[in-house]
């Protein structure tokens, strides 16, 4: 789960870890009042679930509050495309308002799962700032790496390394260890799957800031943090995901016209895969969830159907211990519900396959069964093209 | 002869006693694989089904002498359970439990390296030797027995996976869900290992998907290792890049586990990988040198 650059920072403050004073704001006039309280000088930073911000606009400095107002006008109701949103962007509904920084020098530092290891690890480098990920690729012996061994715990003597590592000494590395070791305690106590600081600053005045932070929660952990529900922002959701989600489904908006109703995820892709070798473009990734059950199955329907640009659906539900005639029975409740026209296919493996088959050939919709995966993606490219021509 | 279980392997049931656990304990059951107990705490001293329910792990395995065991119990306690199936010395432990927090699985998975208990999943179908034991959540009819080691990250793919290896008339000597978590207990590697070691396994299936590096890592150890064909897959070739926050994932993964970095690491290693979904059947043919 995502939260916003200015939530991530309320988080880290509460873990004693220095961030510039800022507020956040929801219309232009409180943009440019909050800029009036930081003494009219600030940072506009538009506060969307990705990075990548700075380069697309999404964070200006402004001089005096109208300045800030005009910003901020701008900002909001627009959508900001970065690398990291995707062509259409996300829209901008929150803005942070931040006192600028005399900036001394930048750092990277966040701590992540580290999957091979099965460890968090704490990744640091005295080259922080936008180009990280070049630094990364090009010179890795700038990225300085710390697996945390979860008998011991953070220990201070391996902060103090890492802050040694990437070039800090003195009372600022003393600072530093402490705001490792915060740091730690936070992404342990909040379940978090990532904190990242990028960059982590020194000021001119010689003090630790982290000037920008994202943090993601774990989301299997979200059973034992209700507070973070409150803290989702919708507005950075698409609606259709929201609905699915609600559901306890994956569901993912494509760019193609083939809704796709799949269980397990390894499956789903490889039935996204499938489509696409046959010629057809896929409208999204849905997983209904490895054990399929009935209700899912028609609420995975009607979320399909109201995607406009749904022209076919294909179903590939691999049960096995399901009953495919319960799984037919699902999607004629949410077709027949939906008034559906549209071309389906349905392939089907489990038990009761037979009954499943004949259920959805008396049903009066548009189906087709097809027993293997190729089958049935060559078929519901073919319906669709036909369905296509007679319109 | 097959990896890890056989149908002399004395299961228990963590978590036998819910809608889930009791579900596919009699499925488990009803495919032959011999269930000798359950845990429940608070329910101990109860029988389901004839099966001897306990408190504790400890009792169950003091009693029943079993050596695997199969966890149903929701994400909150799952992590407790496997370490409670490590703490009684049970061999094997299964956890299919989807949901598991990740900063449970990371001291979970730290307790069992250093013991001799090994873990599958969670997050996971489960493991089958077709013909002799079912522990997990697969349909035991598309599995045949045969010489074919199948072991994969994905659940509904392996079915269809193991679907067209039974369509292509080869069957299986053991097929391993490892679980699409993070953090999981045995990797490709250490399935991989133990078909290599098996004399009854005559080549390997091996399904991933994109994500991480673990199919790379695989591909290495086939390459120096492996003595048996081996044939693959990788879901999501077609996948659109995700929106996704942060360096931190980049910098770790470093340009690893896209579908097209993975299919280039196996097929450099030797692996024949099956371009399509539809083909893995046909790939370990391929791979068997009986295509």
């Amino acid at each position: 789960m995502n939260i916003h650059e200015y939530q991530a920072k309320e988080i880290l403050s509460a873990y004693d870890i220095p961030v510039p004073r800022g507020r956040v704001a929801v219309t232009a006039d409180q943009v440019e009042r909050k800029a009036k309280m930081l003494g009219g000088r600030c940072v506009v930073k538009a506060q969307i679930y990705a990075g990548g911000r700075g380069k697309a606009g999404g964070v200006q400095v402004a001089y005096h509050p109208e300045q800030a107002h005009e910003i901020a006008k701008e900002m909001f109701g627009k959508r900001l495309v970065t690398p990291q949103t995707g062509p259409e962007g996300l829209k901008v509904r929150r803005i942070l308002v931040e006192e600028t920084v005399e900036v001394g020098r930048e750092y990277y530092l966040s701590i992540a799962l580290d999957r091979e290891s099965s460890r968090y690890c704490f990744i640091a480098s005295a080259e922080g700032g936008v180009n990280i990920e070049e630094v990364a690729a090009t010179t890795p012996e700038k990225i300085h790496k710390l697996f945390i061994d979860p008998y011991t715990g953070l220990r201070g003597y391996q902060a103090r390394r890492l802050a040694h590592a990437i070039g800090l000494e003195g009372s600022v590395a003393e600072d530093c260890v402490q705001l490792i070791l915060n740091l730690y305690r936070c992404c342990l106590d909040k379940d978090c799957s990532l904190i990242e600081i990028n960059p982590l600053v020194v000021t001119k005045a010689g003090w630790l800031l982290a000037l920008d932070a994202k943090i993601n929660f774990d989301d299997n952990a979200l059973f034992r943090h209700w507070e973070y529900h409150e803290m989702q922002d919708y507005s950075q959701m698409e609606p259709l995901e929201i609905s699915a989600g609600k559901f306890d489904l994956a569901y993912i908006k494509l760019d193609g016209n083939i809704g796709c109703m799949v269980n397990g995820a390894g499956l789903a892709m490889a039935t996204l895969d499938v489509l696409k070798e046959k010629g057809g473009e896929p409208a999204n990734f849905l997983d209904v969830g490895g054990g399929a059950t009935r209700e899912k199955v028609a609420e995975a329907f009607r979320i399909i159907l109201q995607d406009k640009d749904v022209k076919g659906v294909f179903v590939n539900i691999f049960g096995g211990i399901m009953r495919c005639d319960v799984i037919a029975q699902g999607i004629i409740e949410a077709a027949g519900d939906s008034q559906c026209l549209l071309p389906i296919v349905v392939r089907m493996d489990g038990s009761q396959v037979e009954e499943g088959k004949s259920l959805l050939a008396n049903s009066g919709l548009n189906v087709q069964c097809a027993d293997f995966l190729g089958e049935g993606a060559e078929r519901i490219v073919a319906m669709l093209k036909e369905f296509e021509e007679a319109e | 002869m097959s990896i890890l279980i056989n149908s002399q392997t004395k299961v228990i049931v963590q978590g036998i006693t819910g809608k889930t656990g009791l579900f596919h304990t009699r499925e488990c059951r009803a495919y032959g694989t011999n269930i000798v107990g359950g845990v429940t705490p608070g329910k101990g001293g109860i029988h389901v089904d004839g099966i001897p329910v306990f408190d504790t792990m400890e009792e169950a395995v003091r009693v029943t002498g079993g050596t695997v065991s199969m966890i149903f119990v929701p994400p909150p306690g799952a992590a407790d359970a496997i370490l409670e199936a490590c703490d009684a010395g049970v061999d094997l432990v299964v956890c299919i439990t989807e949901g598991v927090p990740v900063k449970d699985m990371v001291l979970t998975r730290r307790v069992l390296a250093d013991s001799n208990t090994l873990l599958i999943g969670p997050n996971c179908p489960g493991l089958i030797t077709p013909g002799q034991c079912k522990i997990g959540i697969m349909p035991g009819y598309i599995h045949k027995p045969g010489k074919i080691g199948v072991v994969s990250r994905s659940g509904t793919l392996t079915y269809e996976a193991v679907k067209q290896l039974t369509d292509v008339g080869l069957g299986q000597s053991t097929c391993v869900g490892i679980g699409g978590d993070p953090i999981i207990g045995m990797k490709f590697v250490d399935v991989l290992k133990r078909f290599n070691d098996d004399p009854d396994t005559e080549g390997v299936l091996m399904i991933g998907e994109i994500g991480g590096c673990a199919e790379e890592e695989a591909a290495a150890w086939v390459k120096e290792n492996m003595t048996k064909p081996v044939a693959g897959f990788i879901a999501g070739r077609t996948a659109p890049p995700g929106k996704r926050m942060g360096h931190a994932g980049a910098i770790i993964s470093g340009g690893k586990g896209r579908a097209e970095d993975k299919i280039a690491a196996m097929t450099a290693c030797g692996i024949t990988v099956a371009t399509s979904p539809t083909t893995m059947g046909e790939a370990m043919l391929k791979a068997l040198g009986q295509a």
